[in-house]
């Protein structure tokens, strides 16, 4: 719903409208200019008052040093190209098995009780267990089960235990979404013969998983980050590949480095979110402003 | 498209298609319909009438095999589709709702509402459900709006689009669950006009309405409810214009008393 363009219909603003306008232009030019400058000096104190410190020079040696980061930096983006790798699985992993536990948690009657509890005691179960404590149990209890002769690969071991944590969260943010599908719409795709399972896939899904589209690329943002925790296993990702670094010349500078790229890869998921959320708002507030 | 068994048991006539006996239905513990008989005949239009909360729209709902009965016969072409035994979905698929809100699926163009039930449930091919897609919204007026959502279509053009994506199954009867009463004045006429449309044409059709002067006009045959039990039935002459049972005379006299008829 977007307004009528100026002119629509003959329209010509009143003068009334026209003064109007210019005060709503004045206020908006000097609040913005108020802004402005707030951020610059809270920005200017926060950067006089770390520099002065008197550990500023040492923090600065050990923590931004660019010969450092420059020589960091290419085994860093080496470890980088692994956790994008590992968040690429992850995420397509996630969202299928999450899709499936909160289809089954849904599902009404007796005949799926078992099917149920058994989706309900994994949400409770993986949501509870801390992400780390988690990543140790599965990198190094799974192996020593020995279902295999050969070593299993501490990215996979670690991607799993991503996905088993990060399905439980997502698979409840999906039930959400299922539920505020309003009944009436199941009831119409069933007055139409459709069976349960076509009414799910082709009419509750689809509205639902466009409804939680924002929290969902939210979890996503998080995911980025989480993936960096496969090198408690041991993984040469970039996280990993920044301690090495560090380790060789006791300089933390890796760490910095590495911390912009995870802030880089994130921001444009972020962006995407606000967007989506920003549509979303529009479509249903339907021209409402406030 | 027929997985139906072939017709068994007694039916009451040949050219029934719809015979309710002795509906019974509970919402938990609370009764809402006390055993309703009920015939609908092939192309024939009955309207039920009642104020709300007489249980109009539970009937139609248990008829379709939206809820389950508490107890009770529902047989459609003489088939109880209402033993356990009998494939609901393919039951459900003979019967063409339209519930008073609509209910058209947001994230699909009108065209996509009407073709998924004959695409997905039928199996008829993409191409020809377009083709008779197509010729039903022209028949309902919508053909320029066939690839529009329907949150861009007036309340009138949702449930005609809503009417057309009924009628695309072919369905053995039509329900139609107060199908004007979300609309405006204004909109109503233009949603009426199909229906009466659909009547002329020889649909079978039970439906549910507030619109006296339409069941009036409209149906062969009206059956009154009050309280989950049908109290009067007969032509619409007769039921709404000399009714003979109390609670009946009551209802219309408020109704007259309001304007509608």
């Amino acid at each position: 719903m977007t307004p009528p363009a100026e002119g629509a219909g003959g329209y010509r603003p009143s003068p009334l409208e026209l003064r109007r306008r210019v005060d709503r232009a004045r206020r908006s030019r000097r609040s913005t200019l108020t802004a402005l400058v707030s951020t610059v000096v809270f920005a200017a104190v926060l950067y006089v008052a770390v520099t002065s410190a008197p550990g500023w020079p040492r923090v600065q040696a050990a923590f931004l040093d660019p010969s450092v980061a420059t020589a960091s930096l290419p085994s860093i983006l080496r470890g980088m190209w692994l956790n994008l790798r590992v968040l690429a699985v992850a995420a397509v992993l996630t969202v299928a098995l999450a899709l499936v536990v909160a289809v089954v948690r849904t599902l009404r009657g007796p005949v799926w009780l078992p099917l149920r509890l058994l989706a309900t005691g994994y949400v409770d179960l993986f949501r509870g267990i801390p992400l780390i404590v988690l990543l140790y149990l599965i990198g190094f209890g799974v192996p020593a089960l020995r279902f295999t002769d050969g070593r299993i690969s501490s990215v996979a071991l670690g991607t799993a235990a991503i996905v088993l944590t990060y399905s439980a969260y997502v698979s409840e943010v999906f039930r959400a979404g299922i539920e505020t599908v309003h009944p009436s719409q199941r009831l119409g795709a069933r007055s139409l013969g459709l069976s349960y399972a076509q009414s799910m896939r082709l009419v509750v899904l689809p509205q639902a998983v466009r409804r939680v589209m924002p929290p969902l690329l939210n979890d996503f943002v998080a995911m980025q980050k989480d993936v960096g925790l496969i090198s408690l296993l041991g993984a040469v990702d970039a996280v990993r590949a920044a301690q090495i670094a560090q380790l060789d010349g006791f300089n933390f500078t890796p760490y910095v480095v590495v911390a912009l790229l995870f802030v880089l890869l994130s921001v444009p998921t972020a962006r995407l979110a606000d967007w989506v959320s920003i549509r979303a708002t529009r479509r249903e507030q339907a021209g409402a402003v406030l | 498209m027929n997985d139906l068994a072939p017709p068994q048991g007694p039916t009451r006539g040949r050219d029934v298609v719809l015979d309710v006996r002795g509906l019974v239905k509970h919402y938990d513990d609370t009764p809402v319909l006390h055993g309703i008989d009920l015939t609908v005949g092939d192309h024939e239009v009955v309207a039920l009438i009642g104020s709300s909360g007489s249980g109009k729209s539970t009937l139609l709902r248990c008829a379709a095999l939206l809820e389950p009965v508490t107890d009770g016969q529902v047989l459609l072409d003489g088939v109880d589709i209402t033993d356990p035994g009998v494939d609901a979905d393919a039951v459900r698929s003979q019967f063409g709702v339209v519930f008073q809100a609509y209910n058209l699926f947001p994230h699909m163009t009108v065209r996509q509402n009407i073709t998924l039930a004959p695409r997905v449930v039928h199996g008829v091919p993409a191409a020809e459900a377009d083709a008779r897609a197509e010729e039903l919204l022209r028949r309902v007026g919508l053909l320029d709006k066939a690839d529009s959502y329907p949150d861009r279509l007036s309340g009138g053009q949702q449930q005609r689009a809503a009417i057309a994506r009924a009628v695309a199954v072919e369905p053995r009867v039509l329900l139609l669950d107060e199908v004007t009463s979300a609309l405006d004045p204004e909109l109503v006429g233009e949603v009426l006009a199909l229906v009466r449309e659909l009547a002329h044409g020889g649909a079978t059709i039970l439906m549910a309405t507030h619109e006296m002067g339409f069941a009036r006009r409209v149906a062969d045959h009206v059956c009154f409810l009050d309280g989950g039990r049908l109290v009067e039935e007969g032509p619409p002459a007769q039921v709404l214009g000399e009714p003979t049972v109390a609670r009946t005379q009551q209802f219309l006299r408020r109704v007259i008393d309001a304007g509608r008829l």
